[in-house]
């Protein structure tokens, strides 16, 4: 399997601040691209160092030879060498690192593992550099998919093997950590699919020539790319400032109204962002804030109380609620201890059922009418009593929430990391491709030439929505382009 | 009851069932193909060419494997044309218009005169099949032929019925009799059926024609042979001509104005039609900002006056249909000669079959052609020709020929049918080939001979001819790269004759070659020690020089592909034992049953982490072989 000869690079450590974060690189050239980004303290390059050794040293922004990139059109793999006295060289953090040559590491490939300080950042930033160093984002699950090719888990494993890639997959693309903000999956589809009808027009051109004409478009797609580049640019741009995920668990709250939602909120992020009144349905629109409970980040979005009601306003609140339930990371179910259960709870204990949620039984300061055993008989989620008036539970809660998606392999931030560096090297090798495309038309290449890049930058695009382009350009070339016959 | 014995029988005698047969037969196994009319072996029901964007380079590909379509079309073309001169080398195309008699009655002699070859007037209706395996075939008439292999070649005659408005005849194309029994064989045996319509346009009389309304199209003053077995100077012969008029806004007012007697729209017809080649009434409700469309007047043969109208195919009535031409400038006053019509046919899900185009569940049965999905003469014959060859290779006791995407279009419409959902009429286009700048028409032979003389198709001598031009281009091509040429007056003067920047400092001759105004050719007066080569050793220089950048990077690409094609999946894999396999990609596998690793990954609906997990679990199925 060529991926095997590729190197791959991810966080390997669960993020928190403070503390370290490691970043692991695997792969045949594991060693090189960690000579590109290490300036070691003696001066030595870690491709010269011996197996279980570990270095001091700084951690920098690769050197590229841009010059020999511009002039060799074709050259994929860019020069890249490492240049420790390139002036203006980036320093990202200081690092230990590790070297663990074949087969002793935990993949049996070359392994380094980059010690770096914790907290996102620097492991962000590392991370990038590693990529632009020559190494691919790994995939969700490919470190011990490689362990396992490579014989280092044992074959009785498989199983689990299989599962831990399926689980770390489905999490990847479920969860809302790792969703494109939405405004941006839909600048990513517009330039896809602009790119796509070009190279629609022009395969349509060469299929049939003597229905579908394209001279004199060259321009027109010259001025086109040069466009879309441009849209390509300004995401690559947001993707460096971090912007292009949704970082954290997308956790609602959610309970009928006058449970005590918003005050739940102001709690647990500690400001009076939500109005707070004793008047049902105040909150009509939803907010949202993130805090951070030992590292892992929480979007928490506070809604509308679920009931039936004749106001408009209200009634999108309601509705908005619901949608934000249906695509939550996690739930979290207020209930009012102090009135009967009622319609709208039974309606939204359904809502939970197929859902990670925590039911929290508020005003444990009032006389309770609910009791914690009889809501558990209807819910398999946990029930914690907790009083967001007084502080109570709080803690408790938030032990639950580190419990939910600590416990097993689901490592939650360093895979939204990834995802977004994975996104940001496809917004890249799209851009490149683009500018092949301009290359050969400023060259004089024929058009069939340009659809080649154009498709390329299509896949690329396509990585991140994930779509292949190779049946989508034959419905475009069909919707778009009467063919002859 | 009669029985006979034959090797192989080929059923149909089509485009495919001629190249599987010819291919069986010249192999030395004795061949028996049956037709419903001996009359119709390789009739052209549609279009008067053969070739075209990507179907010229199928074309090209049959010929290097030793198929014989490219020959007989050098035999009876009366016009040919390469298509897209003037844009790069890998879409090329070239396309002839033939005589289809001439191209039927040629295709009968060479088969008719083909040893071990017997033709057969019969209607198939039954297959012999037990425990898995086809044993033979049964005709109507009940007899019975033995066989160790079987292909099904029977094109768009599967329970087929024609429609021309509310007008139903349930034949085959032209009238010709259908094949009412086979399906039902098919069915009973566990085979998947589904149903496709296609269509084509009226014939006109040619003496009807006022061509002085319409543009007159030349072929190319020096034609270029299909095959690389012919000799050019045999093609030079005077060419007839097409016309080019075009649909007016009355063209589309008559067609709007009875749609609803169009049986598609009114929901008669059942099957799914090809959205590459739609009906006129399609294109004028789809493309309803479209005020024109191009229609070409293409002579069916040098002895008739029938004249095809390409562009306007229809299933409107017969009324409707003589208006609707009428309102095309210069056929105000055509005759029709044949109606245009819609026909709707049986044909199997070519996911059950494996890349040899053999039945995955049915030893010895191959089908190749319509039958499969695909569309168009070429796409058939490729697939007739590999179906052909894969059931002789089978015979012999060898591993099938199988084609990959990298290295020929053949492979990538093979590749299609047996991974891809069939939704229509499946045609090749240029697009669909990752890798065309490798796969273009003028390399076929480099490509492809070596499977044709593996199979046995190809002779010792042919085979050594293509070795020894591999190795003269690779020559030429490496001693362009490093003769230096200086900034001589001769040097400079050369390239600003030919509009090129003078030379700053020395360069090779290849760099050269780079420029998009200059060629190997046009450099031959500043390369003193070029050595005599053929015009095609010639062309494959410039080329390869010429384009070298984008061709490097696909044959890294190839590379890469190739890797994953070699990692198999055991025939016997149990997807049902994969626990870890999301649902859609595991209902996929079991349907499509990939053979190796890159086509499961080809597979809609299969994830990049289904393709990991299922490296993951046939790793733990070898056991500890690797460890």
């Amino acid at each position: 399997m060529d991926v095997q000869e590729e190197t791959i690079a991810a966080i390997s450590t669960p993020p928190a601040e403070g503390g370290i974060a490691i970043i692991r690189i695997s792969g045949p050239d594991a060693l090189e691209v960690a000579d590109r980004l290490f300036i070691g303290k003696n001066g030595k390059k870690i491709s010269d160092q011996k197996s279980y050794t570990i270095h001091y040293g700084m951690i920098a922004e690769p050197v590229f030879d841009r010059s020999s990139d511009q002039t060799d059109l074709f050259n994929i793999n860019r020069d890249q060498r490492s240049n420790d006295h390139a002036p203006g060289r980036m320093m990202i953090d200081e690092a230990l690192v590790s070297v663990f040559r074949t087969p002793h590491s935990y993949t049996g490939e070359d392994t380094v593992e980059i010690n770096c300080h914790g907290g996102l950042l620097p492991a962000r930033k590392i991370l990038e550099a590693a990529v632009h160093a020559g190494a691919r984002p790994a995939e969700p699950g490919e470190f011990t998919k490689r362990a396992f090719l490579n014989g280092r888990i044992d074959l009785t494993q498989a199983e689990s093997v299989m599962d831990l890639i399926t689980a770390k997959n489905d999490f990847a693309l479920r969860s809302s950590l790792s969703q494109l903000e939405g405004s941006l999956s839909k600048k990513i589809d517009e330039v896809r699919n602009c790119l796509l009808h070009e190279t629609a027009f022009i395969e349509a051109a060469l299929d049939d020539p003597e229905h579908i004409d394209m001279s004199g478009h060259i321009g027109d797609l010259r001025r086109t790319v040069i466009g879309q580049m441009g849209k390509i640019q300004s995401m690559i741009d947001r993707a460096e400032s971090g912007q292009m995920l949704k970082e954290g668990i997308k956790t609602v709250i959610i309970g009928k109204p006058n449970a005590g939602k918003s005050s739940l909120l102001n709690v647990m992020t500690g400001e009076d962002k939500a109005i707070v009144t004793d008047i049902a349905g105040t909150t009509r629109d939803v907010l949202e804030d993130r805090i951070n409970l030992s590292g892992i980040t929480l979007r928490l979005l506070d809604t509308a109380g679920i009931r039936k009601s004749d106001n408009e306003i209200e009634k999108i609140g309601i509705e908005r609620a619901k949608m934000h339930a249906k695509d939550a990371d996690l739930i979290l179910f207020v209930v009012d201890s102090s009135v009967p259960l009622d319609e709208n709870d039974q309606q939204i204990l359904r809502l939970i059922e197929e859902k990670k949620a925590i039911v929290l039984l508020n005003k444990s300061d009032l006389e309770a009418v609910v009791t914690k055993p009889s809501l558990q008989k209807l819910t398999c989620a946990p029930v914690i009593q907790i009083s967001a008036k007084n502080h109570e539970g709080i803690d408790e809660i938030e032990s639950f929430i580190r419990k939910m998606f600590f416990s097993g392999e689901m490592r939650v931030n360093d895979e939204a990391i990834v995802t977004n560096v994975r996104h940001e090297k496809a917004l890249e090798d799209a851009e490149r491709s683009l500018s092949y495309v301009l290359k050969s038309i400023d060259e004089g290449f024929p058009e069939d030439f340009y659809s080649i890049d154009l498709m390329d930058a299509c896949d690329a695009l396509g990585r991140i929505t994930g779509q292949t382009a190779g049946e989508d350009l034959i419905n475009e070339i069909f919707s778009s382009f009467c063919m002859g016959k | 009851m009669l029985e006979k014995n034959f090797d192989v029988a080929v059923v149909g005698a089509g485009h495919a069932g001629c190249e599987a047969a010819l291919a069986c037969a010249r192999l030395g196994f004795e061949t028996i193909m049956f037709t419903v009319s001996v009359d119709s072996i390789a009739m052209m029901p549609c279009n008067p060419n053969i070739g075209g964007s990507s179907k010229g380079h199928l074309v090209r590909e049959i010929d290097a494997l030793g198929g014989e379509m490219g020959k007989n079309i050098d035999k009876t073309f009366i016009q040919s044309k390469i298509l897209n001169r003037s844009k790069g080398p890998a879409v090329h195309s070239l396309r002839a218009q033939a005589d289809k008699s001439e191209y039927s009655r040629s295709m009968r002699k060479t088969v008719e005169n083909t040893e071990h070859l017997t033709v057969r007037q019969a209607e198939v209706s039954e297959l012999m099949i037990e425990d898995g395996v086809c044993r033979g075939v049964k005709t109507l008439a009940g007899t019975v032929y033995h066989t160790r292999a079987v292909v099904l070649c029977t094109g768009v005659y599967l329970n087929s019925r024609c429609l021309v408005g509310e007008m139903i005849t349930h034949t085959g194309p032209n009238g010709l009799q259908a094949a009412t029994h086979l399906t039902d064989s098919l069915l009973q045996n566990g085979i998947r059926v589904l149903r496709f319509k296609t269509g084509t346009p009226a014939r006109v009389d040619r003496r009807s024609i006022d061509f002085s309304k319409m543009e007159e199209q030349f072929g190319d003053e020096r034609v270029t042979p299909f095959s690389f077995s012919t000799d050019p100077e045999d093609v030079q012969i005077d060419q007839v001509s097409c016309y080019l008029t075009h649909t007016t806004e009355k063209t589309h007012e008559i067609i709007r104005n009875n749609l609803d007697r169009s049986p598609i729209y009114a929901g008669i017809i059942e099957g799914t039609g090809p959205r590459y080649c739609p009906s006129i009434e399609d294109k004028v409700v789809k493309f309803a900002e479209k005020k024109s469309h191009q229609v070409f007047i293409e002579p069916e043969g040098r002895y008739t006056n029938e004249m095809y109208i390409d562009g306007m195919s229809s299933s409107l009535p017969e009324d409707v249909q003589d208006a609707m031409y009428h309102s095309v400038p210069g056929l105000e006053n055509a005759r029709i000669v044949r109606n245009a019509y819609a026909i709707e046919y049986d044909l199997i899900d070519p996911s059950q079959l494996k890349s040899s185009l053999e039945f995955r569940d049915i030893s010895g049965l191959f089908a190749g052609g319509q039958i499969n999905g695909s569309s168009g003469y070429e796409e058939a014959a490729a697939q007739g020709l590999i179906a052909g060859i894969n059931a002789a290779m089978k015979l012999k006791k060898q591993d099938p020929i199988i084609l990959d995407r990298s290295e020929s279009y053949i492979g990538v419409l093979i590749d299609d049918l047996v991974t891809k959902e069939m939704m229509e009429p499946y045609r090749m286009m240029t697009s669909r080939a990752e890798y065309r700048l490798l796969l273009r028409q003028d390399n076929a032979d480099l490509r492809l001979r070596k499977y044709g003389y593996q199979a046995g198709l190809i002779s010792e001598a042919e085979y050594r001819a293509t070795i020894k031009k591999e190795k003269q281009i690779e020559e030429e091509v490496n001693r362009v790269k490093s003769t230096y040429v200086g900034e001589t007056d001769a040097v400079q003067s050369l390239l600003r004759s030919l509009q090129s920047t003078e030379l700053s400092s020395g360069s090779s001759l290849a760099e050269l070659i780079r420029r998009p105004e200059l060629n190997y050719e046009v450099l031959s007066p500043i390369d003193p020690d070029r050595p005599e080569l053929s015009e095609s050793v010639r062309e494959q220089v410039n080329i390869n020089l010429k384009y070298e950048g984008y061709i490097k990077r696909q044959i890294r690409q190839v590379a890469a592909f190739r890797k994953k094609e070699r990692k198999t999946i055991p025939e016997n894999i149990d997807y049902d034992q994969i626990g870890s396999l999301r649902i859609e990609a595991r209902q996929k596998l079991k349907k499509f049953r990939p053979s190796n690793i890159g086509q499961a990954s080809r597979i809609q609906g299969v994830s990049p982490a289904d393709i990991s997990v299922l490296i993951v679990y046939i790793e733990s199925k070898k056991g500890t072989v690797n460890r």
